[in-house]
């Protein structure tokens, strides 16, 4: 008999308080796993945000930091200059990275702070109940935008791996999903390749997760994953959109 | 009787009763149990037919909860 899955050392045993469904928890046994396997548990500080994942400290196995909205990767910086040889990641939410925290994620990138980012995109802002982030399709259904996202009052939504990915202090950008059992072996690839980066001494690094809100989408848990894989794919495609080069 | 070559085990009162893993079983042997409600308050995902368990793992990969181990013979 072997055991081929096993919960990690990387979370504590602490039960979530996400929704059932919500695909933040098995993005946290992703991380969870990555850090184990790479051997740096010990020394890994993550920094959690305001969103969903605010409770993020008490499920990580490791030290944890929380930010204010959208601060985490001014946070991280700070910690990761004063202690370079640990491991330092954020984790965040489509609005506390894309919305309210903006200048604070395209600075990270455009200093190359030797940092990790996860950043989950469920298209939504999930903890405060539902409001249109700028990652909400267009015709997507907010509380904020009852009759859907409107191209001509909203604009579009914000790519943001396409757009850290212009800065070169970024050396590795990749976007994944979670939306069937081989997305989440994928995901996992990117989130160490990610982390190796960091090893390295190489730059900063961002994996963006397309992710599901059931909640606040209106939909079973398994109708989400589809709704995403139908609507968020198409507009949010997903692949590597930078490696380090030879010489970084 | 197929040959057993994977077993599954669920932390019961963990379960969220997603549904998730049950979606995602190719010898779909995963489903809720209506007959019961874990400590969470939900249904609980059950096996019935283990024997017929490839330990594929793909319902652990699909957990957000973590909730099972998988082994394999
Ligand atoms: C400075 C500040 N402004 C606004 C809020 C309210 N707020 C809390 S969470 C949140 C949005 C979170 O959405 P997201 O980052 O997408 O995370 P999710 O819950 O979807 O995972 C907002 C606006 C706050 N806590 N602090
Ligand atoms: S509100 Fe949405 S993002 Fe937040 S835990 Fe529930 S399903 Fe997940
Ligand atoms: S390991 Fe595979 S076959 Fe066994 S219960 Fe899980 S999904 Fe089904
Ligand atoms: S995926 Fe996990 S939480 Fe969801 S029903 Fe299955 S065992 Fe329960
Ligand atoms: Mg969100």
């Amino acid at each position: 008999m072997t055991v081929v899955f096993e919960k990690t050392k990387g979370l504590t045993d602490v039960q979530t308080h996400y929704c059932p469904g919500c695909t933040h928890g098995i993005v946290h046994r992703l991380v969870g796993e990555a850090l184990e396997e790479l051997g740096v548990l010990d020394k890994a500080i993550g920094v959690a945000p305001v969103g969903c994942a605010v409770l993020a400290y008490n499920y990580f196995n490791c030290d944890m930091h929380e930010a204010a909205h959208g601060r985490a990767p001014a946070v991280a910086t700070g910690i990761k200059r004063v202690r370079p040889e640990n491991f330092v990641f954020t984790y965040q939410g489509d609005g506390d990275l894309a919305s309210i925290g903006t200048a604070e994620i395209v600075h990270v990138a455009h200093r190359g702070e030797k940092i990790s980012t996860i950043f989950i995109n469920n298209a939504i802002y999930g903890m405060t109940g539902g409001q249109m982030a700028p990652t909400t399709l267009i015709g997507q259904k907010a509380t904020t935008a009852p009759l859907g996202r409107d191209e001509a009052h909203s604009g579009k939504p914000i790519k943001m791996s396409e757009l850290l990915a212009t800065i070169d202090g970024a050396k590795f950008v990749e976007r994944v999903t979670v939306t069937t059992p081989g997305h989440v072996r994928k995901a996992k690839k990117a989130i160490k390749e990610c982390f190796k980066l960091q090893i390295e001494g190489k730059g900063f690094g961002i994996v963006e997760v397309l992710s599901t809100c059931p909640t606040n989408w209106g939909l079973t848990p398994e109708e989400s994953l589809r709704w995403l894989e139908e609507n968020m794919i198409p507009y949010y495609p997903l692949g590597s959109f930078k490696r380090p080069k030879e010489d970084d | 009787m197929a040959k057993a070559r994977g077993r599954v085990i669920f932390e019961e009162d963990l379960c969220k009763g997603c549904g998730l893993c049950v979606s995602v079983c190719p010898t779909k042997i995963i489903s809720l149990d209506n007959s019961t409600i874990n400590a969470k308050g939900y249904h609980p995902a059950i096996v019935i037919e283990m024997d017929k368990c490839i330990g594929c793992a793909n319902c652990a990969m699909m957990c957000p909860d973590v909730v099972i181990t998988v082994e394999r013979y």
